[in-house]
This record gives C-alpha cells, structure tokens and sequence, in this order.
C-alpha cells in the first residue's frame, strides 16, 4: 500500500470546496444576481422567502458540516489521543435519537408554516393587494391587463384596454398592477421575466394567471423558462418599466402597426425563431379568446362550443360531423416515411440557410413565412 | 394491399440512406471511433478465442454475481457516453455567446441534453444501483441466488438492449428532442414527427421490462431467501435499502410503462391522450410521468445512502449508530417519496392548497434524510476511522449531499420555485444530490466490494487521483450553475446574449474536464489493479474488517456463495461470528442444487431489440416477425427441463480446501 493514512490530505480536502468558494466571491460582485435583486414586488418577497429559507437551514446544515469535519479529523485512525474513546459497541443513545429526529422535525414545521401563508399569499392566481412592501393599492385601481400568448418560437403580448398587440416585447406603467392570462398556440412554455415575479406555463387550450406589478423604471430580460424546441434559446423579449408618460409614448408607438386579424395571427403563429419586435396596432375581437379555445384559424370549432354541446348531455352521432372541425394539432405526415430527421422548423441539421417557418402540410395556410433577422 | 408504397418503404419503413448522419462530422468521427474500438474489442476477443468462454461463463449465466458485474459494466460504458454528450453541453454554452453561434445547432444539441439525461439515469445509474443490488443483497442475506436466477439473467439484457437502441439512435437517425422526459405535446406526433422520440419510447419500455422484472425478483429474494435467524430487523441496512428501491421499482415502473405507452398510442394509432385535441391533455402526462419519476429520485438515492451506511459503519470499525431509526428513515422515505411528485410543477398553475401541500410534503422527506446523515456523523463518533478510499467518497458525500439537500429544500417551497424552477440552480441542485449522492455513493461501492467480486483490491494511488479529480471537479461545474441560477439563467439554451455569463460557463466546463480526468483515472485504476493484482491480492475474503455476511465467504465467493447457510443473530452478522469465535466448518459437505445457465435470456432480449427497432422505424413486417418470435421462444424455453443441476460434494470439497490453504497463508 503505497498512500495508507494519510492525515494531512483529510482536512485539506474538506477546506478545498471552501476555499473555492471564498475565491470565487469577488466574481460574484460583478454579475448580476437578478434573482436576489429584483425590481418587482412580487420577485422581492420570493426573494425573502428564499433568503429565510436558507438562513433557517443553515441552522441545522452548518453544524452537520462542521460536525463532519470534526468528527472525520478527531477519530481518525491515526490519533492517539482519541484512542481512549473508541468503542466499537456504541450505537445508541435515546436523547440523541431525540434530537436528531426533532431537530429536523421542528426546522420543517417552521418552514411548513412559511410554506403554506407565503404560497397563498404569493399565488400567482391571487390578485394583488399591494404595490411594494410600503403602499396598499388605492381604491379603484383597476389593474392593466395582458393577454399573453407563447407561439412558435416568440412570445404575443396583447393589450385589451389599448386594444394593441405586441411580438416580443413588453412593457407597464410603474406601480401599476399587471394582470396577465397566459396561454399557448402549441407546446408548453413558461413565461418568466425574474426582475418581475416568478414563472408560470403557458399551455395550449388551458389559461393561467400571473399578478404581478415592476416597481422601478427599466429594461428587464424576459424568457420562455420551459424548453419548447429548436427556436427555444431565442424565444426571449424585453420588458420595459415606463412611467406613465413613456407607457403612453409606447402604445402610441404600436399604435401605428398593422392590424392583427385571424389572417394575420395564421401567418404569425408558424414556427419562426429570432423574431423581431413587431407592433400591431389594432386587434380582431374574441382573437385571444379564439386562441385559447383552439379555434383561432378558420373553419374551427371551438372548445368552449364543444363543452356547452357535451354540458348538454353531447349531440350523439351528430358529433361526429364536428370531429375534423375540432382537429387542432398539425396532423402528421401520415405516410410516416417522409424525412425521419429533418427538424420541425425545416431547417437541414446543417445549413447556413436562415431558420424559416416549417411546411404546413394539411392547413393550406401557405405564404411565406414571417420575416427573420438574424442579428439580435 | 400495398398500394402507394413502394417496395422499399415495405422492406424498410422510414429508414433510408438519407438517416444515417454522414453530413454531420462529430457523428461521423464518433461513429469512426465506435467502429475502430468495437473491431479491436470483438478482434480481440475472437482471437483471444474468448466466445465461448464469454457465452457460457457470462452471457448466459444466471450467477447472481456475474449478472451484478455484468451491469456494472454496462453502467460504467454509458457513463463514458453520457459524459460525452455532457462535455458537447459544456463546451458548446461555454462559446456559444453574442454573434457565435457555436458548434452545436439546436437540432443536434436538444438530441445531446435529452440523450445526456435519459442515459445517466436509465442506462448509468440504474445498471449501477441494480448491479449492486444484484451482487451484493443475496450473499448479504447468506443465499446462493436470487429467487428468479432466468428472470435476472433475462432483466439484465432487456436493460442492455434498451441501451443499445439509444445508442443506435446515434448513428441510424436521430434521437429525441424533447428533454429527458419528453413532455407533451411537444414529444406527440405534431410536433416531433421524426423517430427520435421512437427511440426514446421503445427504448425505455424494453428496458424498463429489465428493470420492473428485476425488482420483483429482489423482493422476492430479500422476502423469502433470508438465512435462518435473520428477522426482519437483522437485515444489513444496504438490503433494506435495496428492499425498499425494489419495492419502489415495482410500485412506479409499471406507471412509467403505462405512461409511456399511451405516448406511444397517440404517436402510432393517433390517440389523443395527451395532445391538444378532442380533450387530450398534456397535465396528465407530466403528473403521471413525475409519479413515476420521483419515487426514482430514490430508487436511485437509497441504494447509496445504504452503501454510505456500510461503508461508514466497517471503516469507523463500529456498529452503525441508530440502525433502528437508520431503517425506519428508509421506509418513510419509500412511503413519502410518492407524496410528493407534484413539487416538479408547481408552476403549472395548480391552487396554493395543493401546491402547499406538496411542499410541506417535500420538506419532510428531508427530516428522515436528516436523521440519516446524523446517524453515520454518530457512526464516526468514537469510531477509528481508516480514510480508505470508501471512507473518502463517504465524508466528500456527506459534505456535498447537505448542499444539495438544503437547495432542494429551497426549490420545495413554492413561490421560492417560482424563480428557480427549470433554472440552472435546478440543474445544480439536481446534479448535486446525484452525483454527491448518488455516483459518489457507486464509487464508495465499487471500491468498497471490488476486492469480494475479483479477490484483489483497487488500486489506491490512482482511486484517490480519480476521487480529487471528481470532487474539485463536481464543486467547479456546479457551483458557478448556482450563480447562473441565481442570474436568472435557464436551462436547456444553446446560445446566450449576455457576455458577462460566459466566465461562468467557463468555469463550469473547467470543472467538467476535471470530472473527465477523475474518470480517467477510474479507467486507469482498474487496468492497474488487474496488473498488479498479485500485489493487491487479498486471500483472506475479509480485507476491510468487513461486518456483514459477504465478507465471510472467500473472494470471488465460489458460485454458490455458501458451502452451509448461516445462521444469523445480529445485524452484524459477520462481526457477531468473528466475535463469538466463529470455526469455518471443514467437512461434512453435501451436493449444492444450483439452476443451470441458459440462452433464454440475452436471445428474447435481441429479439424484443429487433422488434423495437423495426417499430421505431415502421417496419411492420419485422416488428410483426420478430414479435412472434418472442412468443415462440418464450414457449420453447418452457419446455427446456433441464433448469438445474448439483454441484458434486466432492467440487464442493475442493473449493473449501483451496479457500482452507488461502487462509492458513493469510
């Protein structure tokens, strides 16, 4: 045996992950900890949460590890002085049994405690019922509303009170309450800006709900947090802080777009990845209600119909005429042997070739696809 | 009948030329790599004349212990590609800033991240938890096999045809791109047409066949084969672990079957269970795929805690402290762990209630686990610790393991999850508890048990090489995913736009060459004890002072581990025997009924491989050939009578006088 014992290698290694920690705390100073200095009320009381959360575990994981170290270097082999206490027979102590299962036990029930008033407090379906820490909401404050939509691979922001709609990009008055209804077009995503407040998925045909309000004017990174596919790493949006004024200035801005029409939302709604910003300055009516309800393309029916038919007790074999018109997924190629491996965006695995939309093979809702940038 | 397909889509389904990535020049170069290794292994070996000698001494076995190997191995070969597509992972977001796109498109990147995840837990970490299970559990608890030596031979190679079907996805179309549980709809036929997710659907359900079947069979063992006198609370602890991830494994396998398979009716015959239309519902797949896949947390982290607990118990040279508490942590971590499945989506828009209680839920497993690290901290207490290189991944482990655990107990508080959730903190925290838990846990085992299965010991300079390597390494690729975490990074990106993320990444994938060094010197460690194993022999069969009954057998254990079963009287079995002065008996032997080894096996498992094969890529007439075959064969081998056989006293005789002369030289 050539490294038998070996009493100094014990503690060091213990040190090690530590000492790489303290060195790589002047790093730390230069990044941007978004999660840990958010600028939404929401995002800073998660942001508490998470930091009491940790102190309080920190009571039981510092002793264990400093137990540890003490332990291993203290009764190693090698060391005559605890040569006296070794006894190979003890292996149970009731007041130890104790502890060791009450100490856990009542950190967990402090945490359960917080667990539980933080999560309905901070709900994201729960509407808001203050600004910042300081200020209660004023009487009558009437939160702005968006209607948010995760396409192929961008992200549609529509505003109901300005009757706008945006492609990635998103912006709020300071202090003012936001209230958004997600959905999907497609696949599940997560709509996520960390400056803002914590995330929540988008999902097709479903809707759920984030309350959440930006505290201080600013730029901020949003993203899709739930892998979507090819276009995913770019699927992502600025949020912008405004004060009145600039908010204003801002829907005026989009005020000049185009109009999102059924027509339009088609076109947009194809796979496309590394969309630019894009304003629309009008909306069709019931357009995010005819998403959410999987009937935004023509000739649809949707499913909010459908439920009333069956909440009537179903239109028996009648149904069935209404099957094709509820078909919503693109159906698949059902020859099964066209291009196994070509990516869904109909992009080669290997190509200088933009990302372009893919072929729509039973909608008949040809055209080219939407305009691509490449530069960010 | 076939009008509309041409003979060739007959023949071949989906597959042509065209699928086989030519055009791609890291597949290309790792096929010719593959290719070169594999010609020089089956080079070898047919010139070695080794075939026969591997057929009948391996392939076909049913030997408990060289089933266990052979699924060492098996795991120990897909680390080596698992890692491989991590390194891809590590080097492409370490460069991949701004204006570089770096190497890796996204059609080949999100195949590399959901082959990274599904590999390291189907085929590394559960070959090496079953392989351990294997060898170990039936000499633990003083029987010649486990109860179902065919059906354990036959687990084993639906495991590695599972295996290797991922591996073909590598070089004859594509994997799925999809991440490691593929979610719908994007894995359902709309939005992932190709065969990628196939692979990913056949391979799992063949070797997810292996596993259910090897779990029924370890109950079945731990249940009814116990030597005499072993009562329920005299089971060595790594078996109760083992009990209890095998009553897991059989609770939750069927479930991921089950999910699985109404994927793969909405893929193949156009049911609508989990797309969006005519009310299938994407929800039910990612809560019936979690209620599955977190009990397999702890298929996974029960095997190790049990090992940590052997390892710390034999090299402090004491009783483990609390064995009592010890097993009834392992049971409430079996119970709760299917209580909690939920805190994997908490952000999928369920009710604070609900959300609550899967948090609070979560949170308690942690007061077992709790209870555990405190009993092998009170195992050391007192103890006199030998730092050999079990007891070194046992201390590293429980440092690492507390750091993980506390940030799991972080993303367990909801609206703390909201921020966290599929962050790089997530896949720090996650990596953290499995490979400071888990894969530090394999290493403490295998350097732990090598000399009982081989007779020699590892080697120690290049095991502490290979440990140093791993564990500065694990602290340098995820900590800095913490900080990314904490930045607001998420996971599953192939490029990034913030330049100031980018030394983290490199920090990362400084830590990840590390880990790569530590598997190296793994690598090298084993050729070295096999040529220095006359210097590192042990003869005794007891080299660490080993406490429990396998280390009463010689090593390698002859093939039916006991020549008498033992009778037990404390969970120390061993110890309690070299105690009491315990005399190996030296006649009186008798004929030892052993089952005999057989082809059944490793053929229906090629089978169920071809068949998945020709599913994968639509070709109906080999799918429906080669699944009649199986039918068949599984017929056949009812009629092969000749199953078992005695091993001759006087074979037995002189396998006890061998072991006799070894420990009169010792």
């Amino acid at each position: 045996m050539r490294f038998d014992d070996e009493p100094v290698g014990v503690p060091l290694r213990r040190l090690l992950p530590l000492a790489l920690l303290l060195l790589a705390l002047p790093l730390l100073g230069g990044c941007n900890l978004v999660l840990l200095a958010p600028s939404g009320d929401i995002a800073m009381q998660q942001r508490n949460l998470l930091i009491a959360s940790t102190a309080l575990m920190m009571i039981i994981i510092v002793p264990v590890m400093a137990l540890t170290v003490y332990f291993a270097w203290r009764y190693r082999a090698a060391n005559r002085e605890a040569e006296a206490e070794y006894d190979p027979e003890w292996s149970h102590s009731l007041p130890l049994e104790v502890v060791i299962w009450t100490a856990p036990l009542l950190i967990i029930i402090a945490l359960g405690a917080m667990t539980w008033l933080s999560t309905h407090l901070l709900d994201p379906f729960r509407p808001l019922d203050r600004i910042d820490a300081q200020t209660r909401i004023p009487e009558g404050t009437r939160p702005l509303e968006v209607q948010v939509v995760a396409l192929d691979w961008k992200w549609l922001f529509l505003y109901p009170e300005q009757g706008i709609a945006v492609v990635n990009e998103l912006a709020a008055p300071v202090d003012r309450p936001i209230s958004f209804k997600l959905t999907s077009s497609t696949v599940m995503n997560s709509f996520y800006i960390p400056a803002l407040a914590g995330q929540i998925y988008a999902m097709a045909g479903m809707e759920t709900q984030l309350h959440a309000v930006i505290n201080k004017p600013g730029s901020f990174k949003g993203f899709s947090a739930n892998y979507s596919g090819a276009g995913f790493s770019q699927m992502h949006f600025n949020f912008h802080g405004l004060d009145r004024d600039g908010f204003e200035a801002w829907v005026a801005k989009a005020k000049g777009g185009q109009r999102l029409d059924r027509a339009a939302f088609a076109e947009l709604e194809k796979p496309s990845e590394a969309v630019p910003v894009r304003y629309f300055g009008s909306v069709e009516g019931g357009l995010y209600q005819a998403i959410l309800n999987l009937c935004a393309a023509e000739g649809r029916m949707c499913m909010h119909e459908m439920m009333m038919i069956d909440a009537k007790g179903g239109a028996g074999l009648d149904s069935h005429a209404n099957r094709d018109r509820l078909r919503y997924d693109r159906v698949r190629d059902e020859a099964g042997h066209g291009a196994p491996t070509v990516p869904a965006s109909g992009q080669p695995a290997r190509s200088d070739a933009p990302p372009t939309g893919t072929n729509d093979q039973d909608s008949g809702r040809g055209g080219p696809a939407p305009p691509q940038v490449q530069d960010r | 009948m076939f009008s509309g397909h041409s003979l060739q889509q007959i023949l071949f389904g989906r597959l042509t030329l065209e699928a086989i990535p030519y055009h791609d020049p890291i597949l290309v170069v790792t096929f010719i790599g593959v290719a070169i290794g594999g010609l020089v292994v089956l080079g070898a070996i047919t010139w070695l004349g080794a075939w026969g000698y591997l057929w009948r001494e391996w392939f076909t076995s049913i030997d408990h212990k060289k089933i266990g190997i052979m699924y060492m191995i098996l795991g120990i070969v897909m680390l080596l590609r698992g890692f491989a597509d991590a390194l891809l992972m590590r080097a492409q977001q370490s460069v991949a800033f701004g204006a570089n796109e770096g190497f890796l498109p996204p059609h080949h990147y999100d195949q590399i991240f959901t082959a990274h995840g599904v590999i390291m837990i189907f085929f590394v970490a559960m070959p090496l938890v079953t392989g351990f299970m294997n060898y170990v559990v039936p000499l633990q608890i003083g029987a010649r096999d486990v109860s179902f030596p065919f059906l354990n031979n036959f687990s084993f190679w639906m495991t590695a045809s599972g295996a290797i079907l991922v591996m073909m996805s590598l070089f004859v179309g594509e994997f799925a791109r999809t991440g490691w549980l593929a979610y719908p709809p994007l894995s359902g036929p709309a939005y992932s047409p190709g065969v990628g997710v196939d692979y990913y659907l056949w391979a799992l359900q063949i070797a997810g066949v292996g596993t259910t079947l090897s779990g029924i069979n370890l109950v079945a063992t731990i249940v009814k084969m116990r030597a005499p006198g072993m009562t329920m609370m005299k089971i060595p602890v790594f078996t109760w672990t083992a009990l209890c991830t095998n009553v897991l494994i059989v609770a939750t396998f069927p479930v991921l079957a089950a999910t699985l398979a109404l994927l793969t009716l909405d893929r193949y015959v156009g049911t609508n269970f989990f797309s969006n239309d005519l009310g299938g519902n994407a929800m039910m797949y990612v809560n019936l795929i979690w209620i599955w896949g977190h009990p397999e947390v702890y298929i996974l982290i029960l095997p190790a805690f049990g090992i940590f607990s052997e390892v710390v118990s034999t090299f402090s040279g004491k009783r483990l402290f609390g064995y009592t508490s010890m097993v009834y942590a392992t049971v409430c971590i079996t119970i709760l762990s299917y209580l909690v499945w939920l805190h994997h989506f908490f952000t999928m828009g369920s009710g604070a209630s609900v959300n609550s209680f899967f948090g609070i839920t979560t949170m308690i497993i942690s007061i077992p686990t709790g209870a555990k690290i405190f009993n092998w901290l009170f195992t050391m207490y007192r103890g006199r610790i030998r730092f050999e290189l079990p007891m070194m991944w046992t201390i590293a482990f429980m440092l690492t393991f507390v750091i993980g655990g506390m940030t799991g107990v972080l993303l367990a508080v909801p609206p703390a999850d909201f921020i966290l959730h599929n962050s790089l903190f997530l896949v720090a925290h996650f990596h953290n508890v499995i490979i400071g838990g888990v894969v530090f846990g394999m290493f403490a085992g295998i350097a732990y048990w090598f000399p009982k299965a081989f007779g020699f010991k590892l080697d120690p300079f290049w095991g502490k090489c290979s440990f140093w390597f791993w564990v500065i390494g694990f602290y340098f690729a995820f900590m800095p995913l913490y900080v990314l975490g904490l930045m607001g990074v998420t996971r599953r990106l192939n490029r990034f736009e913030d330049p100031s993320l980018q030394i983290w990444f490199l920090l990362a994938a400084f830590g990840a060459i590390l880990i790569a060094l530590g598997i190296a010197c793994f690598l090298i460690q084993i050729v070295v004890s096999i040529r220095d194993r006359e210097r590192l022999r042990d003869t005794t069969g007891d080299p660490w002072g080993g406490r429990t009954l396998e280390w009463s057998t010689s090593s390698p254990p002859p093939n039916y581990n006991f020549a008498f079963t033992p009778v037990i009287h404390d969970h120390d079995a061993w110890y309690d025997m070299k105690r009491r002065g315990y005399e190996r008996p030296l006649t009186g032997f008798r004929p030892i009924h052993m089952p005999h080894n057989t082809w059944a096996g490793i053929v229906l498992a090629g089978l169920a491989m071809v068949c998945g094969f020709a599913l994968i890529w639509y070709i109906w007439w080999l799918a429906a050939l080669s699944f009649a075959a199986i039918i068949a064969t599984t017929i056949a081998h009812t009629f092969n009578y000749d199953r078992d056989y005695h091993i001759p006293a006087e074979e037995v005789v002189r396998a006890e006088e061998e072991r006799t002369r070894l420990l009169g030289r010792a």
